[in-house]
């Protein structure tokens, strides 16, 4: 592959990472998020793995080879688990309603990538162009934490966070040392299977996993 | 050079005349098979049309002038834009006379008079049709100035013939931003073709049509054009998508020879492109009315999209 299509390859992966940034943003069913959640996986470490072969890097490979094992597997089959076993595979609810929430979106959009420019100015790598969309990524990613009401769609919101800053990662550096990334996925798995403790207790407590009845807890 | 030119329009507007009930039956018979119907034969909408042009015309008492002459505005729109949209050649007699947006216009006026021919008689299904033409074709068309503005940019042209040399025949680039554009315009085009996501095209009687609320009152010879003219605007639509997105195999000369080769490409995407959108029916289902604003705010928000990648990814590289 030439320099010249690997970098477009890479901007069109990171053209779909956005793309489904927004189809997130905008899905209300539980199930279908945790789909979308795989295919950003599937297109992350195809990405890493276009950065790796481009630029010769091998670190990079095991990092893809363990995106897609941690995202593509293991992570949506727990959440499909839990989704199964708490038997909420359809609601998703939102705060604000979506059309706003897209808008919303697209301001975000414009901001990242205002605020990307100069930063990639900076960077020598062939991939520079994409810091915008990796931080549209996050912002997204946020913003679907914000406006969503039940914990399980919170918690794939920042898991699709975490994608958004591994991408970043990927394509302003080339990627952390290997240490750091197999400690982010390890913090990932773990962070995942406490969450899902916590589902089950929120739910005890509560009888639902819409978080805003958290705001009327107070001490007796 | 430019007797080849007016050849080439004067094909591409026949073909497109008679092809169109043609893409209509595919699309039909594609369904049936999908949902295992028997189908209906390929040939049903020329039935149908010769059936209709040889019936009397049936006038409600109160029809205006505008009524009696819409059928013909409307037609002749859908004819002028398939002839605009280069499927055959890029090198087109008409191509400067209308770019990307004067297609819009054109899109635009057949949808005026077909709404005002709604409303006109007064009955209480035209106008309700004709409000909910309006609604879906006020959302529809930014999004679709955005898709081509974003193909536009990439050619730094906005005449259609361009834009479909720059995108066919120069060195090959992944463009990020035009898959966003295309899923963008198979949404508009959905919506516009009252396709079933937003409309159902086949329905007569049922309080959720859009399309065919407006036509109720049309009988003979005008329900046969307006009929042709959906068909048109189905192809021109779909030639504007291969145009656009699949421009591969459109030459930029006249040539018989090119032209030939070019009509059997354009004949092979089409039956591609009439299967899919069959198979995109038969996934679907169709929404409520009010569903439709955020449907078509989707796919807007898709095309403004596309040109932020455009303007980030691929400029000053």
């Amino acid at each position: 592959m030439t320099p010249a299509v690997s970098g477009q390859l890479i901007n069109l992966f990171a053209a779909i990472m956005l793309l489904l940034g927004f189809a997130m943003l905008s899905q209300r069913r539980i199930i279908t998020l945790i789909n979308l959640f795989m295919l950003q996986g599937i297109v992350l470490s195809l990405s890493t793995l276009v950065v790796a072969q481009s630029t010769g890097q091998t670190h990079l490979l095991w990092s893809a080879a363990l995106t897609f094992v941690l995202k593509v597997i293991v992570l949506p089959y727990i959440l499909h688990r839990l989704i199964r076993k708490l038997s909420i595979k359809w609601d998703v609810e939102t705060l604000i309603n979506i059309p706003t929430t897209m808008l919303a979106g697209i301001a975000l959009v414009v901001i990242a990538f205002n605020v990307a420019q100069p930063i990639s100015q900076l960077s020598g790598t062939i991939t520079r162009a994409t810091i915008g969309i990796a931080l549209a990524c996050v912002l997204l990613a946020f913003l679907m934490m914000i406006t969503r009401s039940k914990a399980v769609p919170q918690v794939i919101a920042f898991l699709a966070m975490e994608n958004g800053l591994f991408f970043a990662a990927t394509s302003a550096t080339y990627g952390m040392p290997m240490v750091v990334e197999l400690g982010i996925a390890l913090d990932v798995l773990v962070g995942m299977v406490i969450l899902g403790v916590f589902f089950f207790q929120i739910r005890e407590q509560f009888d639902s996993l819409d978080i805003r009845q958290m705001e009327k807890v107070h001490e007796e | 050079m430019n007797v080849y030119a007016l050849f080439a329009q004067l094909l591409e507007l026949a073909i497109a005349l008679l092809m169109a009930p043609l893409l209509s039956g595919w699309v039909n018979q594609c369904r049936a098979w999908l949902q295992s119907r028997s189908a209906p034969p390929i040939l049903l909408p020329y039935y149908t049309l010769s059936k209709l042009f040889n019936k009397d015309v049936l006038l409600a008492h109160n029809a205006s002038s505008l009524f009696r002459a819409a059928p013909y505005v409307i037609f002749s729109c859908m004819a002028l834009a398939s002839a605009i949209v280069p499927t055959l050649s890029t090198d087109l007699i008409f191509a400067p006379a209308a770019d990307a947006i004067a297609l819009v216009g054109l899109f635009a006026l057949a949808r005026v008079f077909i709404a005002l021919a709604g409303m006109d008689i007064g009955t209480s299904f035209g106008s309700l049709g004709a409000r909910r033409e309006m609604l879906i074709g006020f959302l529809a068309e930014p999004a679709l100035l955005m898709v081509f503005f974003t193909a536009s940019l990439i050619a730094q042209s906005t005449s259609l013939s361009t834009i479909v040399e720059t995108l066919a025949h120069r060195e090959f680039i992944i463009y990020p931003s035009l898959a966003f554009a295309g899923v963008a315009f198979t949404m508009i085009s959905l919506a516009e073709n009252a396709r079933i996501p937003v409309d159902n095209p086949t329905t007569h009687l049922e309080l959720t049509m859009i399309h065919e609320a407006m036509i109720l009152e049309y009988s003979g010879r005008h329900l046969a054009l307006i009929e042709w003219a959906a068909s048109l605007k189905l192809f021109a639509y779909s030639c504007l998508g291969i145009a656009i997105f699949f421009p591969f195999g459109i030459p930029e000369s006249a040539e018989p020879q090119a032209l030939l080769l070019a009509g059997a490409i354009l004949v092979g995407k089409l039956t591609i492109g009439g299967f899919l959108l069959a198979l995109i029916e038969t996934m679907s289902a169709k929404m409520r009315i009010f569903r439709a604003p955020e449907f078509l705010g989707t796919a807007f928000l898709l095309a403004v999209l596309a040109m932020l990648v455009h303007l980030l990814l691929e400029t000053g590289q």
